[in-house]
C-alpha cells in the first residue's frame, strides 16, 4: 500500500523539486537587467492616435538608484535633459533654461508622450529589493517557454502593488510584464523581446509598453546600443550637468 | 356702475385693504424671484459662452467626446483654413479660437530653483491681433486689476489672487510646466503683464491668460487649436439661429467619418445649459402656480370672510330685488378691481426690488470658492418685459378665483328665509 502512495507522491515531489524558488528566480533577472552601470542609447517610438513619433536619446546609469538622460531628437527635444538622484528628479528645459524638480503627482506623467510615467523611468531597483515572488505556472512566449510568477510588493513605496511576470526558463529574463494597481486594476504591460547576448548577459532591445487605461498601440522602447559596467565620471550624475 | 364699485371699495377699507396688501406682497415676491432667478440664468449663459461655449462651438469629435479633460491632443489642425471658410459660409458671426490648458506654474528664485509652484487653468486667446475682440469679449480691460493686457508674444495675465497666493508682481517670471499636443512636456517663461479678476471662481482659481500664438508654440500646435467658438454680431444667443447654424455646419461632415472631423455644438448642448435653463423655466412656472393656488386659498377664505360681514348688506340687495347673479357679478368685478390695484402695487414693489438687486447684486463669492461651476460671483437680477406681467396675471386671477369661491354662497341664499335671516 505504502509503495503505491509513493507511486502517486512520487511525480508531485519531482515537480516542486524542478520548480525553482521565486526569489531564485527574481535574483538571476536581476543579474541580466541591472547592471552596476550602463551606457545606451535608445529611441523611443511613441503611436500616438494621429501618427508616431520617435524619439531618441542617450542614457547612463549608475547603480540602482543614480541616472542621466540626455534627449536628442526630435529638434523640439533636442536638449532636454534628466537626473534621477535617489528618488529625486530633476527635467531640465533648454528653452526657458529652467532646472524643475518633479515630484507628487508629477511623477506620473506620461514621459514625452508615451505610455511611460517618470515613476516607470525612476524604478530601478532590484527586483528582489521589492517584491516578494511565487511561482504559479508555466507558458510559452514566442516559443520560449516560461515560468510565470506572481509578486506583491514588500515594501511600501513600490510603483505597483502587484506584477504578473513571465520569465524565460532558459536565459532568465521576462519577456512579458503585467503591471496592476493596488486595486488589483492592470494598469500597464510590456512585452519584451529581440534578446540578446551583451557583455555576457541576456537583454531585451526591444520593450512595447502599453498603458491600458490609454487607447492605441503603445510604446516601443528601443535599445540601439548598450554597454554595462563602464566606468561613468562622477560629475554626470550633478545638477550642475544638466545645463551644459 | 364701475364707479359705484370703486366708491365702496375705496370708502369700506375693510373690503379692500386686506386682500389688496395680500396680492402685493405675492406679486412683488413673484416679480422679484422672477427677475433674481432669471438675471442668475442670464449672467451665467452669459458668461458661459464668453469664456466656454460661445453660442456655437466646433471641436474634432474625438475632442467633443472628452471635452471636460481638456484633450488638446485631439484639438483642430488646419484652424486657419476652418475660420476663413467660416466666416465665408457664415457671415453674420464672429469666430475666435480659443485653446484650454491645465498645467504647473513655477516661480523661479535668484538662482533660478523653484520658490513657488501652484496648479495652474490656462486659457490662450487673441490677445495681439490689431482686430481681435477677445479683450472685449472676455471684459478684459474692466476685468483687469493691475497692469496691462499684453501687448507682445511672451507676456501672461495672471489672476489677481493667484498672483498674490504665488507673491508674483508685475513684470516677474514664471515657467509654464504642461503637456504638448503629442503629451511632451512644455516649458515655457512668461512674463506678467497684468493681474485679472474676473468675479467667478471657476476663472479665477489658478488663472492665465496669454496669447493663442504663444500657445501654439508652446504645446506644439502649429496651426491648431483646441476649440473654435462662434458669436452672433448682436451678441444676443438666440437658441433657434445656433441651432439653424449647426445643422448647416455638421451636414457637411455627416458623411465623414474621420474622429478628427469637426463637429458643432450650440451653448445649449454644452456644460448642460439645456438642463439649466429647462429647470428654471420648470422652477418658475411651479412657483406662479403654487403662488396663484395659495393666493387663492387665502383670498377665498378673505372672500368668506367678507362674505359674512357683508351677510346682511347682500341679504338687503336680495330683498330689495337685486337678482343674485347681478350681485355675483358685481362681487367679481370688485376683485377685478382690488386684483388689479394689488398686482400694479406688487409689480411696481417687485420691480424695485428687482432694480436694487441688477445695481448692487448680492456677492456670493465666499461660498463659490471651491466651485467649478461657470458663475458669476456676485449674482444680480435683471428688469424684463417678462416681469411686467408675470405677477400681474396671477395676482389678478388670484383674487378672482378666490371671490368667485367664496360668492358662491350668495346662490345658497333663499329669498323666502330673507326675513327671518334677517330679523326685520
Amino acid at each position: 500500500m505504502k509503495k503505491i502512495l509513493y507511486l502517486f507522491l512520487l511525480p508531485a515531489f519531482l515537480n516542486a523539486q524542478n520548480t525553482p524558488d521565486g526569489a531564485d528566480i527574481l535574483r538571476k533577472v536581476d543579474k541580466n537587467m541591472i547592471s552596476k552601470t550602463s551606457i545606451s542609447t535608445s529611441q523611443m517610438v511613441v503611436h500616438g492616435r494621429r501618427g508616431s513619433r520617435t524619439i531618441t536619446s542617450k542614457s547612463y546609469q549608475k547603480g540602482e538608484v543614480n541616472s542621466f538622460s540626455e534627449y536628442l531628437s526630435p529638434a523640439r527635444e533636442k536638449g532636454t535633459k534628466m537626473l534621477k538622484l535617489d528618488d529625486r528628479l530633476w527635467i531640465y528645459s533648454p528653452s526657458t533654461d529652467r532646472t524643475i524638480q518633479l515630484s507628487g503627482h508629477m511623477l506620473r506623467q506620461s514621459v514625452m508622450g508615451s505610455d511611460l510615467s517618470y515613476e516607470d523611468m525612476m524604478e530601478d531597483r532590484k527586483l528582489e529589493e521589492v517584491y516578494n515572488a511565487k511561482v504559479v505556472g508555466e507558458d510559452t512566449i514566442g516559443g520560449r517557454k516560461t515560468w510565470v510568477l506572481e509578486l506583491s510588493a514588500k515594501v511600501d513605496d513600490a510603483t505597483y502593488e502587484k506584477r504578473k511576470e513571465w520569465i524565460d526558463k532558459e536565459r532568465y529574463i521576462p519577456l512579458k510584464e503585467e503591471l496592476f494597481a493596488k486595486s488589483g486594476e492592470l494598469l500597464k504591460r510590456v512585452l519584451l523581446s529581440d534578446v540578446e547576448k551583451i557583455d555576457g548577459r541576456w537583454y531585451p532591445k526591444k520593450m512595447n509598453y502599453k498603458d491600458m487605461l490609454k487607447d492605441g498601440e503603445g510604446t516601443d522602447f528601443i535599445v540601439d546600443e548598450i554597454t554595462f559596467d563602464t566606468d561613468i565620471p562622477d560629475y554626470i550624475f550633478n545638477k550642475a550637468s544638466l545645463k551644459q | 356702475m364701475i364707479r359705484f364699485l370703486l366708491k365702496g371699495i375705496a370708502r369700506d377699507k375693510n373690503r379692500s385693504l386686506i386682500p389688496i396688501i395680500i396680492i402685493t406682497i405675492g406679486v412683488a415676491l413673484t416679480v422679484l424671484l422672477s427677475g433674481f432667478i432669471y438675471g442668475m440664468m442670464g449672467d451665467m449663459v452669459d458668461q458661459n459662452a464668453r469664456f466656454e461655449t460661445g453660442h456655437v462651438k466646433i471641436m474634432t469629435r474625438a475632442y467633443a467626446r472628452d471635452k471636460d479633460q481638456l484633450p488638446n491632443d485631439l484639438a483642430l489642425l488646419g484652424v486657419d483654413t476652418l475660420v476663413r471658410s467660416l466666416h465665408k459660409e457664415f457671415p453674420d458671426m464672429q469666430w475666435a479660437e480659443r485653446i484650454r490648458f491645465g498645467g504647473l506654474l513655477d516661480v523661479p528664485d535668484a538662482e533660478g530653483n523653484t520658490r513657488a509652484q501652484g496648479p495652474a487653468s490656462g486659457m490662450a486667446v487673441d490677445l495681439l491681433s490689431k482686430n481681435s475682440e477677445e479683450i472685449e469679449r472676455l471684459n478684459m480691460k474692466s476685468s483687469l486689476v493691475s497692469g496691462a493686457i499684453p501687448k507682445k508674444s511672451g507676456e501672461a495675465l495672471i489672476g489677481d489672487d493667484f498672483a498674490k497666493k504665488l507673491n508674483l508682481k508685475i513684470g516677474d517670471t514664471f515657467t509654464f510646466i504642461g503637456s504638448t499636443m503629442n503629451g511632451s512636456m512644455a516649458f515655457q517663461n512668461f512674463k506678467i503683464s497684468g493681474t485679472i479678476r474676473f468675479g467667478s471662481a471657476a476663472l479665477d482659481k489658478g488663472s492665465i491668460i496669454v496669447d493663442i500664438s504663444d500657445a501654439q508654440l508652446m504645446l506644439d500646435m502649429p496651426n491648431g487649436a483646441g476649440e473654435v467658438l462662434g458669436y452672433f454680431k448682436d451678441g444676443v444667443y438666440d437658441d433657434e439661429k445656433a441651432q439653424k447654424v449647426t445643422e448647416q455646419f455638421n451636414a457637411q461632415y455627416a458623411k465623414n467619418t474621420d474622429e478628427f472631423a469637426p463637429v458643432m455644438q450650440r451653448l445649449k448642448e454644452q456644460n448642460n445649459l439645456a438642463g439649466y435653463l429647462d429647470y428654471v423655466d420648470s422652477f418658475t412656472a411651479l412657483f406662479v402656480g403654487i403662488f396663484v393656488f395659495a393666493m387663492s386659498i387665502v383670498l377665498w377664505n378673505t372672500g368668506l370672510l367678507g362674505g359674512l360681514r357683508r351677510y346682511q348688506e347682500f341679504g338687503i340687495r336680495l330683498a330689495l330685488g337685486e337678482e343674485k347673479g347681478h350681485i355675483y357679478r358685481s362681487l367679481i368685478y370688485e376683485a377685478i378691481i382690488i386684483g388689479i390695484v394689488g398686482s400694479i402695487a406688487g409689480t411696481l414693489l417687485g420691480l424695485g426690488g428687482c432694480y436694487y438687486l441688477q445695481t448692487h447684486g448680492i456677492n456670493i463669492g465666499q461660498y463659490m470658492s471651491n466651485s467649478t461651476m461657470l458663475m458669476p460671483s456676485v449674482i444680480r437680477a435683471k428688469i424684463t418685459p417678462y416681469l411686467f406681467y408675470v405677477g400681474f396675471i396671477p395676482g389678478l386671477f388670484a383674487m378672482v378665483f378666490g371671490n368667485m369661491l367664496s360668492g358662491i354662497g350668495i346662490y345658497k341664499r333663499e329669498t323666502a328665509t330673507l326675513f327671518k335671516e334677517l330679523e326685520v
